[in-house]
């Protein structure tokens, strides 16, 4: 297998604030995105040859292509619907570049968006997607504090030990959002607070669990040979990877709870195509799956940037804040963006776009010289990873 | 001789005290405390547990029929023994029916049992009778009932006790019932009731018997006598010539409650395990008449005494902390439990997959030996297709491997505690909630078992499932 590598361009993209929009529908952020994308890249709107959409929960128009056409006109091009959970928008930018990548188009459209603050519920809900008889009315922190009590337990940390780390990640995301104009929650927390917060699934309190919002982002590909047409600082795909594991983890006999496989191997094939070889050194970003703070922690070990049941060390030693040896959702991550699930990848593609092109929107922001950066979303229950890596160089 | 092979019993863990009860309507306590079903049992789910209880050691293929007994089957137009019999991974060639309408209907079931039996219709024919009634708000019914259930194994051979002889009796009368539309039950004054309902018809039946045998109240070790309450019991007792102190088996109504269609053999559980070979047991049933037995207990008692889960289950149980709790576990109050719109109940769906969902099924490799539930067609670590056995799950033994309290689900007591169980024995992995348990005991690592429940609603029809629980005492 070649790999992606260098096939590919990033020349434009948009993402609109993150939050709960209820003046907004979803074709009103569709449409925001799209055309910041569109201005971005210096396109018309016609000039586009096809589009993929992600979205996991869908529009009032159906689960469909026209959800992405209708609201942006698009001119009877190729449109696809791709929904992959929670990896659903990096899904649709996945398959955009494997549509340039192939030679079919020269120049695409992918786009993710969500409409959550529109369902009447305050999170996404309980009693999703398992069975329609065993469904033990499942929510997203339930299943994420699996492995919250099993982290604890495995490597003998007390609830107050563990929820101590745990917490940590959550100010340090809270305050990289604090200093982002687009992000949903934009404050600075502090430590008691989150300690105190209300428990949402023990051991999972209020201000382990991200946000629900609304959102969309988009992108504009081309072929890496003809991006400098475009503009001076394309962003290239360096490497794209997806793993889906065979069983949701819940009933997988020997799964551990202290990690994901699907992370482990997804980040593997993703580095191996960006001819990463220590991620944590050569990579000068990453912007990971942070949907609760314990699903961050995991992260750090399954990518390789922390050593097995060490990653602790690393929080307490500071090594993923702005200023630290790699950041980690310097946007604020879905913590203090939110998780409109189709949106989320693109978001977070988003900001690795800006911060390689040293052009993150407030100068506090923007990390020094940034090369190489990382996407990733984590879908399901969970059991698909998705992994991107962009670069600001060709070779 | 046809008689009982073995005998199981279920207690709910929960307790209402009856201080509790009045102090919520400024009323009068009539002492003690009544078992309460949780929220996710029914009598169908607690008849599975007293049956299971009863067939431990027994062989389940061969059990040729099931019987189910209650006066709140949770379905008044389908036949609940074969769900019941289905959770118990029982064959198909079975014989079912279920008892219902009459708190008479254990009793019923049990005669009906033993009659297959000695007719040679079924080998052996498991009973099970549970009752859940609801006594109305602020009534004394309300205090006196409790939610149980009993089970007893009919057959030939080594039995705990034979049936010597039996008489039945019709009487109506409009003393206790319940209308199509009614949620709770009805009654006539009391005082007429018990004269000339209870009293006057189980004297005319037990004496009906003793005449018939040549038997007197000196002959019975035991007297096993359903009622609805210790009064009535005890100035029955005292009429057909029983001392009270030695020979009369409690009827439970302070630790247990007055159980409805279960009484009768609850407490015919309970005098079994107090009970001596040699000893003859009268067993007597009232609701719209009386069914009669006398009972012989064997040697073979020696061998099943104190492995039934009735002691246990007397000792092992938590207090409702209030009034409204009961409320809600009863649907009283508060919304049924429903699922999100994200999954559609399905008839067809659970139809489909009734080897895993209710008979607690697992699939084992052939070529690789992976225990996984539910049954994959393709296995989970080789992907051999379609080269597995199904192994029964429900009724072994797990550990909690990781869990969480989860405040945002909804359910009716929160949190809902939310488990991964692995089984001892191959290893599966279940994902499904604890039940019967406080958040702190909750614990990686703790011994569980798989409990049959109801968890939703949705569709119009009772989806049930399995759920763990703790192990408790060494059970």
């Amino acid at each position: 297998m070649e790999g992606i590598r260098d096939k590919v361009a990033i020349i434009g993209m948009g993402c609109t604030q993150f939050g709960e929009l209820w003046d907004k529908g979803p074709d009103d952020m569709i449409i925001d995105a799209a055309y910041e994308a569109y201005a971005d890249a210096g396109i018309e709107p016609k000039d586009l040859q096809a589009a993929w959409v992600g979205v996991c929960t869908g529009h009032p128009l159906g689960m469909s292509g026209s959800c992405l056409s209708e609201p942006l006109k698009l001119q009877r091009i190729p449109v696809t619907r791709v929904e992959n959970f929670c990896a659903s928008g990096l899904e649709a930018l996945r398959n955009a570049v494997y549509g340039i990548a192939s030679g079919a188009y020269d120049l695409v459209l992918a786009q993710g968006f969500e409409k959550l603050k529109d369902s009447g519920v305050a999170g996404l809900g309980a009693g999703r997607g398992v069975h329609p008889v065993r469904e033990m009315r499942r929510t997203a922190p339930g299943t994420f504090a699996f492995i919250a009590t099993r982290y604890f337990h495995a490597y003998g940390l007390t609830p107050e030990e563990g929820k101590k780390i745990l917490a940590k990640i959550a100010v340090k995301n809270h305050h990289n959002g604090s200093l982002n104009p687009r992000a949903h929650l934009r404050r600075e927390v502090t430590l008691e607070q989150v300690l105190n917060s209300p428990i949402i699934a023990w051991p999972l309190s209020l201000f382990d669990c991200c946000g629900n919002s609304d959102g969309s982002a988009a992108a504009i590909l081309t072929r890496a040979d003809l991006a400098k047409k475009f503009r001076p600082d394309p962003i290239y795909v360096k490497g794209l990877a997806l793993a889906v594991n065979p069983i949701i983890p819940h009933f997988e006999p020997g799964f551990d709870w202290t990690g994901f496989e699907i992370n482990r191997i997804a980040s593997r094939s993703a580095y191996e195509q960006a001819g990463i070889k220590n991620p944590r050194k050569e990579l000068d970003l990453a912007e990971v799956h942070d949907c609760f703070t314990i699903t961050e922690l995991v992260i750090y070990e399954d990518f390789g940037f922390s050593p097995r049941g060490r990653a602790r060390e690393d929080v307490e030693a500071g090594t993923f804040t702005l200023k630290g040896e790699l950041p980690v959702n310097s946007d604020g991550g879905l913590k203090a963006f939110g998780h409109p699930i189709g949106a989320s990848g693109l978001r977070m593609t988003y900001e690795v776009y800006k911060q390689l092109q040293g052009k993150a929107e407030q100068p506090v922001r923007q990390l020094k010289d940034p090369k190489l950066g990382l996407a990733h979303t984590l879908g399901g229950r969970p059991e698909i990873s998705c992994v991107a890596v962009y670069g600001r160089d060709l070779g | 001789m046809a008689g009982i092979l073995s005998y199981g019993a279920y207690l709910p863990y929960y307790r209402l005290s009856r201080e509790t009860i009045a102090k919520a309507w400024g009323g009068r306590p009539i002492g003690g405390e009544r078992c309460v079903a949780n929220h996710d049992e029914d009598s169908l789910t607690m008849a599975v547990e007293a049956a299971t209880d009863c067939i431990r050691n027994v062989d389940r293929q061969g059990i040729g029929g099931f019987l189910f007994a209650s006066t709140t089957s949770p379905y008044k137009e389908k036949l609940c023994s074969p769900v019941a019999a289905t959770a118990l991974d029982l064959g198909a060639k079975l014989i079912t029916a279920d008892y219902a309408n009459s708190l008479r209907a254990g009793a019923s079931a049990f005669r009906a049992a033993l009659d297959a039996v000695k007719s040679g219709s079924a080998r052996s024919i498991l009973v099970a009778a549970a009752d859940c009634r609801l006594g109305a708000p602020q009534s004394e019914m309300e205090q006196r009932f409790g939610d149980a259930a009993a089970a007893l194994l009919i057959g030939d051979g080594r039995v705990v006790a034979t049936v010597e002889a039996s008489y039945s009796l019709a009487h109506e009368m409009a003393d206790v019932w319940r209308k199509e539309q009614d949620k709770f039950v009805r009654t006539w004054e009391d005082r007429w009731v018990a004269t000339y309902g209870y009293t006057e018809n189980m004297q005319k039946a037990i004496f009906g018997l003793m005449k018939e045998q040549g038997l007197s109240a000196k002959d019975f070790a035991k007297a096993v006598l359903s009622a609805p309450d210790a009064r009535s019991q005890q100035g029955l007792a005292r009429n057909l010539g029983f001392d009270i102190k030695t020979q009369l088996q409690d009827p439970l109504i302070n630790v247990v409650g007055e159980a409805g269609a279960a009484q009768a053999l609850l407490m015919l559980v309970a005098a079994l395990e107090e009970a001596k070979p040699g000893d003859r047991i009268l067993l007597a049933s009232y609701g719209d008449g009386c069914d009669v037995f006398s009972l012989k207990v064997t040697e073979e008692i020696t061998r099943h005494k104190g492995k039934c889960r009735f002691k246990s289950g007397l000792s092992f149980k938590r207090p409702l902390p209030t009034y409204e709790k009961y409320l809600v576990f009863r649907g009283l109050v508060g919304e049924p439990l429903e699922i999100g719109p994200y999954v559609l109940p399905s008839a067809p769906a659970m139809w489909r997959t009734e080897d895993w969902v209710l008979r607690g099924h697992a699939s084992k490799c052939r070529r690789c030996g992976l225990v996984t539930f539910p049954i994959q067609r393709v296995c989970y670590r080789c992907q051999s297709k379609d080269e597995f056995d199904q192994v029964r799950l429900s009724d072994k033994k797990g550990k909690v491997f990781t869990y969480s309290l989860d405040s945002l689900a909804g359910v009716v007591d929160p949190p809902l505690i939310q488990t991964i169980v692995e089984m001892d024995d191959g290893g599966a992995r279940i994902y499904t909630g604890m039940t019967d348990c406080d958040t702190q005991e909750m614990k990686v690592g703790l011994p569980v078992e798989l409990t049959l429940r109801r968890m939703h609603e949705a569709g119009g029809f009772y989806n049930y499932f399995w759920k763990c629980r703790p192990i408790r005492g060494g059970q």
